[in-house]
């Protein structure tokens, strides 16, 4: 047993790489066929005939494009035969050794997409609007995105930002306030700033001053945010509502020329200021992280702050630094709620936002650009339930809800695999 | 659950290759897990005698003073937002008198009625009712040290369970289904019945993640998130659909109350809430206890949480380790939407049946150190403040959202102990001790 045991040893660190590599790309393969069997299944098992009209431009755009109507089962199966030739490609390349590339999964998935909203809109008699689809993904992607950015901030500088949440509700309560006062977004989208800031501050005093488990003042810090802004609200906002708890709203700027693109144009260049702001962000964010001095310094901190430290780098100031930068940015993602949203705060109206971001920031690698795109798909999960209660769906609404998440769930499990955080992230660091 | 031969205590042969390091410290968790009279190790029970002392003798005064901190922090908001209070400031320097007073009623009031909501009430006409918040902390109490165990456990294990929500929908989803759904067994048999089909339910669902986690190695955070989700929408399908969970004859998404044979009696007579499901929670803070500290299966989930790698190396399998870690965990949980089905409520159910305890959870195990019987204090403790705050609010007219914020600060400062000696100004037990050890040096080197 114990000669046994030790070969194991031995062995172990050689066989354990070798292995990953291949289960790795069998997985992506593997997840492929699932999903496709599975969207087969659901195709047999419900099936579903008629028309799907989809509705491509809406009324008073410059170009007029009419309903396209399809008939509904083709294009699913013609989707699904997509996805079993993108399915059998992955096989082939990973028996030859390498692996799926990127635009087959991306056409996998759109093919996926179309073909299940076709088999979802079949036979009804309103249009699917793609133009609401996709404009409304954007727009609910907001606070993801934007907290899944100062997650992936804060992370890369070693300090786990659990507390996206409470950035985002108490943001989101501090644009209430101040953009009621001042009738002014913009005053609200600064306010927002500074109270994202000051709780990436508070968790910076008790993470990194005070070497307090950053998980623990992560969670708890969501908690005391819920408190404190549920406390007020009853307390302070509802007395005074008119003055306090109405608040003045972006409203959308059309970019001249580019807002008449077809599909595109109202998607993305017909939206309010703070999402032409995330578009910059996102880029922003990995240009800074990847490419400038700071962002050197922040990843050196947060993979191995010992070796900063030697080169000279204050690693406590570059942490704060850096979580502040964070929790500003989660912060306009917070005001999201309360100047883009709706024009007045509500108790607890992040409801768990903030976790979804992190969820996207592990989902995307720590990459500022892989968390945003993560972020745009679960805005999108959280909008297909509007467009698909317009439609009126199928099968029970609760399960056309729950297939992003589902569809998460495999995409964690077979295409991002072993995810590695930065090295050093989550560890205090203590000088000496 | 384990081979025998992976038990730590039965085959020295397995540390042989291991560096002295690694091998000393198995060494002393074996001494643990095996109950020996550590005689060899002398040194070791001293530094521990010594580690016990010292967070003995300051983390009490650290906790009064976080305590304390909190309270504190309260009594200013609720002084901030008082009606009275400001009534009375806006002639602060012509009756100054006025506003303490307005003050004193304000935050007395308050914490007055937080006590009485939660440990005696003072008030009452006879002792039923007197001693009646207590056994409502206690009721409240239950699921919060249920799923706190579920959650301190996969913190042991080195795992971040943020799913209890989910797992405890789909627990008390099952043992609701089984609780009115089967009929004609008799009542202890019933009330097992439901309860095994809770924990179960919550097992599977969490041993979802710890799979995909050992397997995949998808992360546990991201998974657990999402079947938060897709139990979510499970149970509000379930809940939609007649003939599932419905209840028959009703269009609300609500479930029928629960069968008599399949709840859990109260623990102490009619005239209480309290259940025996709390009594089943004191168990299960017994049986985590145990299991951690005294078998070898928990040996391999404290093994694996503290360092992955060395386990590895010792011969432990870690996947296993993770996935029935996650399992037992999940069981928790269960345990904790069984009892909320079987006991709590059961007048019937709907998607908000887990009320929050998912991730109140979090901050118990947080708080209790994730340590059985640290989570059956702040179980107990958090039971306190929700059966308080209720009355608070009903009597005060303070939102118990407070509560909330006063818990947290509990927690957060009994993390930072450095914070609260700051500012009470109490000596620091590191700093204190070395000066002495330098002149004890010193003495020696004189002599």
């Amino acid at each position: 047993m114990s000669a046994d045991h030790k070969t194991t040893q031995l062995d172990a660190p050689l066989s354990e790489t070798t292995r990953t590599v291949t289960v790795v790309s069998w997985k992506t393969a593997g997840v492929l066929l699932t999903v496709t069997v599975l969207y087969a299944l659901l195709l047999i098992a419900v099936p579903h005939t008629g028309d799907v009209r989809f509705l491509l431009s809406q009324r008073g755009d410059f170009f007029q494009i009419p309903v396209i109507v399809v008939p509904a089962a083709p294009l699913a199966w013609a989707c699904g035969a997509v996805m079993l030739v993108v399915t059998a490609l992955a096989f082939v390349l990973t028996a030859r050794g390498a692996k799926a590339p990127l635009w087959a999964v991306v056409l996998f998935s759109l093919a996926g997409l179309i073909g299940f909203l076709a088999w979802a809109g079949a036979g009804s008699p309103r249009d699917l609007s793609i133009v609401g689809l996709l404009s409304g993904a954007v727009l609910w992607s907001v606070p993801f995105v934007y907290g899944a950015l100062g997650g992936v901030i804060g992370e890369r500088a070693g300090v786990v930002n659990i507390a996206i949440e409470a950035q985002l509700l108490g943001a989101a309560f501090t644009a209430a306030i101040v953009s009621s006062i001042t009738d002014s977004a913009v005053a609200g989208l600064f306010a927002a700033v500074l109270a994202g800031a000051l709780v990436a501050l508070v968790l910076g005093l008790f993470a990194i001053t005070y070497h307090v488990n950053q998980v623990i003042v992560g969670v708890v810090l969501n908690v005391l945010v819920i408190g404190l802004t549920s406390f007020l609200y009853s307390q302070v906002l509802v007395p005074s509502a008119e003055t306090l708890n109405s608040t003045t709203r972006f409203q959308s700027i059309p970019i001249p020329v580019l807002s008449d693109i077809p599909v595109l144009g109202p998607v993305l260049f017909d939206q309010p200021l703070l999402i032409y702001l995330m578009f910059i962000a996102v880029p922003a964010v990995w240009y800074a992280l990847n490419r400038t001095r700071w962002g050197l310094r922040l990843r050196s901190v947060g993979e191995h702050p010992k070796a900063a430290d030697t080169v000279g780098i204050d690693v406590v100031r570059t942490r704060y630094n850096a979580l502040l930068v964070a929790g500003a940015v989660a912060g306009l993602g917070g005001a999201f709620y309360t100047t883009v949203n709706l024009s007045q705060f509500g108790e607890n109206m992040t409801g768990g936002a903030g976790y979804i971001a992190l969820a996207a920031v592990i989902f995307g690698k720590w990459d500022p650009v892989r968390a945003a795109f993560a972020g745009l798909l679960f805005g999108f999960a959280s909008n297909l339930q509007n467009v698909l209660s317009v439609v009126g769906s199928p099968v029970p609404s609760q399960f056309m809800l729950m297939v992003p998440y589902v569809v998460t769930l495999l995409a964690v499990a077979g295409l991002v695999g072993r995810s590695r955080p930065p090295a050093a992230s989550g560890e205090p660091y203590i000088k000496g | 659950m384990n081979a025998p031969d992976s038990s730590p205590g039965s085959n020295p042969e397995q540390e042989a290759g291991l560096d002295p390091g690694t091998a000393e410290e198995l060494e002393q968790e074996r001494a643990r897990v095996a109950g020996e009279p550590a005689g060899a190790h002398t040194d070791t029970e001293s530094r521990l005698a010594k580690a016990l002392q010292q967070t003995m003798s300051s983390s009490w005064t650290v906790s009064v003073g976080a305590v304390l901190l909190a309270v504190v922090a309260g009594s200013i908001m609720i002084a901030f937002t008082d009606e009275d209070v400001k009534a009375a400031s806006s002639y602060f320097f012509a009756r100054p008198g006025d506003t303490l007073v307005a003050l004193g009623q304000a935050i007395g009031g308050a914490y007055a009625a937080l006590f009485r909501g939660s440990v005696v009430n003072l008030q009452a006409p006879d002792f039923v009712t007197a001693i009646r918040p207590l056994t409502e902390t206690l009721t409240y109490a239950t699921p919060l040290i249920a799923a706190g165990l579920g959650v301190a456990l996969a913190f042991r294990a080195g795992l971040f369970n943020i799913g209890g929500q989910g797992q405890m929908l789909m627990a008390a989803a099952a043992a609701g289904w089984v609780g009115f759904g089967v009929s004609g067994v008799p009542f202890p048999l019933h009330l097992l019945m439901a309860l095994v089909a809770g924990i179960a339910a919550g097992a599977l669902w969490a041993g979802i993640a710890g799979l995909l986690k050992a397997r995949t190695g998808a992360h546990e955070v991201i998974v657990t998130i999402m079947l938060n989700y897709v139990a979510f929408y499970l149970i509000a399908y379930l809940l939609a659909t007649p003939g599932l969970l419905q209840a028959p004859g009703s269009s609300n998404p609500k479930t029928p109350p629960t069968a008599e044979s399949a709840q859990l009696p109260p623990l102490l007579g009619e005239q209480f809430n309290l259940t025996w499901g709390f009594v089943l929670a004191l168990l299960a803070v017994l049986g985590v206890w145990w299991l951690l500290n005294r078998s070898s299966v928990g040996f391999s989930f404290r093994a694996v949480g503290e360092n992955p790698r060395a386990a590895r190396v010792a011969g432990i399998d870690t996947g296993r380790a993770t996935v029935s870690s996650m399992l037992v965990a999940g069981g928790l949980v269960g345990l904790a939407g069984a009892s909320q089905v079987l006991g709590g409520v059961t007048t019937g159910f709907s998607s908000d049946i887990d009320a929050g305890i998912g991730f109140d959870a979090i901050t118990v195990a947080l708080l209790g150190g994730s340590n059985p019987w640290g989570v059956l204090a702040a179980g107990i403790l958090f039971g306190a403040f929700k059966a308080g705050g209720s009355t608070m609010q009903a009597a005060e007219g303070i939102p118990s959202d407070i509560v909330l914020v006063v818990q947290s600060l509990i927690v957060l400062f009994i993390a930072a102990p450095p914070l609260v000696r700051a500012i009470f100004r109490l000596p620091d037990p590191n700093r204190r001790r070395t000066p002495k050890k330098a002149k004890a040096t010193r003495k020696e080197a004189a002599a």
